[in-house]
């Protein structure tokens, strides 16, 4: 099993998706997230997915199980960077991913985490 | 690993095979980026299928030519338990385990020929053909 | 195949090696073609005849290269054709100054021979020259469909004319894709140019403004007629919560509001950030 490393950015924290991820490694990220937002007390999780080429509904299940543990934990979650391919793929797939919230790229995630907490990181 | 496009399916690193092979060939049939990834993401579910429903199988992968565009061919096959309502099996949200249920109905939406061909106690064979654009 | 046969055919493929020279040049005139184009296509035929039970392998592939290298150069069919079948009048020429039976027997065999390789020929002329056509057909559809950025931040497509499923996909791949490329959170898709829409249609209109909430970007779509409106309540398509807006004009003040851009006195514009309703 691949485990994806979890940078801490303030009281956001960051995962880049870099590897193909198989099944484990991605029942094996969700518990080390929900780990660590407890630990360091978070506030909000971006999920950074530029480099990932596929999502099947394995993975995009893991994005919604995220979103809303994280919610349970009281931090919030964005994901950026979603290819169009890879986003008609999943609407022709089935999953729409009702409970996530996403950004274009991660400036724009942390940013939108920014605002959520009614701070303005942009100044 | 590969042996004449057949690749085995046994555990969920073979599912990342599958994908990263399904993913060369699919380029090497000169596919536009989106059908790539729509193949692709089929051939996952499809191929996880095999490994969670039917604990194990494989799959055939191999380019075709019907003289006016290339695709993708790939069939799944396995001796698991089979399926006994198959249209009931393609509903989307129909499971029987813990999954999404989007699995068969997804992936069948996403490739231009889906066949499915089971019964109880005689495995899973589904054969699915994805062309090029243009 | 009988003895008689089998001796008439080998009389042909005599002929074709004593009077090669002459065939050659003959059909050159008569495929105007030349010479040097047609001889790897003779010698092939004539290594394939050589070979006991051949399958013609080698010189279908020349002929389908031929066929679509006349394709390109915009040959016509007929002409197409007739660098195939010329083969058949240089060697009947030579048949008939033979004059011997075996000969005359020998180029039936060949007659029908080169019959099949015309047809086949003709049948790869017509392949290449649907893909073509398909190929031409897509470049037309990636021009007449322009994503243009309205303000920073915003772009729009401004669609015009019938919309089929295939138009509307590509469309829609050009949108998203304009999205990640200017970094885009909002779009309009104006509609006002479009007559009629059919269910493929407004779906795939509808899986778009998804696909592009995914990424991180709200699309709204404006110009939608009074026969599209019904179109779509009668369908019974779930158009949801999507922003429509009546016109282009209307669809773009309230994306610029959405972005956070107020307009401020004189020519001077403001950015606000707007927190986003959680
Ligand atoms: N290869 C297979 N062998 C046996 N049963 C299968 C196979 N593939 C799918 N099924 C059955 O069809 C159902 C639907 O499959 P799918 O749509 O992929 O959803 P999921 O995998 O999330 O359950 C599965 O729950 C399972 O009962
Ligand atoms: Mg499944």
């Amino acid at each position: 099993m691949e485990r994806v490393p979890i940078l801490k950015l303030g009281d956001i924290l960051i995962i880049s998706i870099q590897i193909d991820l198989d099944d484990q490694s991605v029942l094996g990220l969700q518990e080390d997230l929900a780990e660590r937002v407890v630990a360091t007390g978070a506030r909000g999780v971006v999920i950074d997915i530029t480099a990932v080429e596929i999502i099947d509904s394995f993975i995009g299940r893991m994005l919604a199980t995220i979103a809303a543990m994280c919610r349970l934990l009281d931090a919030d979650t964005v994901v950026v960077g979603m290819r169009p391919a890879v986003a008609i793929t999943l609407v022709e797939l089935g999953l729409s991913l009702g409970g996530v919230r996403t950004a274009l790229d991660l400036e724009k995630g942390v940013a939108a985490l920014g605002h959520l907490h009614g701070r303005d990181t942009t100044r | 690993m590969t042996d004449g496009g057949r690749m085995p399916i046994a555990s969920n690193a073979d599912v990342v095979a599958v994908r990263q092979q399904v993913r060369a060939v699919a380029i090497e049939a000169g596919m536009s980026l989106i059908d790539q990834t729509k193949v692709v993401t089929a051939a996952s579910e499809l191929a996880r299928n095999v490994l969670v429903h039917a604990g194990g199988g494989r799959v055939t992968v191999e380019v075709v030519d019907d003289g006016r565009r290339r695709g993708l061919r790939l069939a799944f096959s396995d001796e698991g338990p089979g399926i006994a309502d198959v249209e009931q099996a393609l509903v989307d949200g129909y499971t029987t385990g813990p999954g999404l249920g989007l699995g068969l109905g997804g992936s069948r939406r996403l490739v231009d020929q889906f066949d499915l061909t089971s019964a109880p106690g005689e495995g899973t064979t589904i054969v699915v053909t994805k062309w090029a654009r243009g | 195949m009988n003895v008689h046969a089998d001796v008439a055919r080998r009389r042909i493929e005599e002929l074709l090696g004593t009077s090669d020279e002459q065939i050659l040049r003959r059909w050159s005139a008569l495929a105007k073609a030349p010479v040097d184009e047609l001889k790897e296509l003779y010698q092939a035929l004539r290594t394939a005849l050589a070979e006991e039970g051949s399958d013609l392998a080698d010189i279908r592939g020349l002929l389908a290269e031929l066929s679509r290298d006349r394709v390109r150069r915009g040959h016509t069919p007929s002409d197409t054709a007739r660098a195939v079948f010329g083969l058949k009048e240089a060697v009947y020429e030579v048949v008939e100054a033979d004059g011997g039976p075996e000969a005359l027997r020998g180029f039936i065999w060949f007659s029908r021979l080169i019959d099949d390789l015309g047809l086949y020929t003709i049948e790869t002329y017509a392949t290449a020259r649907e893909k073509v056509i398909l190929d031409q057909a897509e470049q037309l559809l990636e021009l007449s469909t322009p994503v243009v950025k309205l303000w920073d931040g915003i772009v729009a497509v401004p669609l015009v004319g019938t919309l089929d499923s295939a138009r509307t996909q590509v469309v829609m791949e050009k949108l998203l894709q304009t999205l990640v490329d200017t970094g885009s959170e909002h779009a309009v898709i104006d509609i006002t140019g479009v007559p009629a829409v059919d269910t493929q249609v407004a779906q795939h209109l509808l899986k778009t403004v998804v696909a592009a909430r995914l990424m991180g970007a709200e699309c709204v779509i404006s110009g939608i007629s009074p026969q599209i409106a019904y179109t779509i309540v009668t369908l019974g398509i779930e158009f949801g919560d999507i922003v429509t807006k009546a016109t282009l004009a209307d669809a773009l003040a309230y994306t610029l509001r959405r972005s956070g851009i107020e307009f401020g006195e004189g020519r001077r514009t403001q950015i606000a950030i707007r927190a986003e309703d959680a």
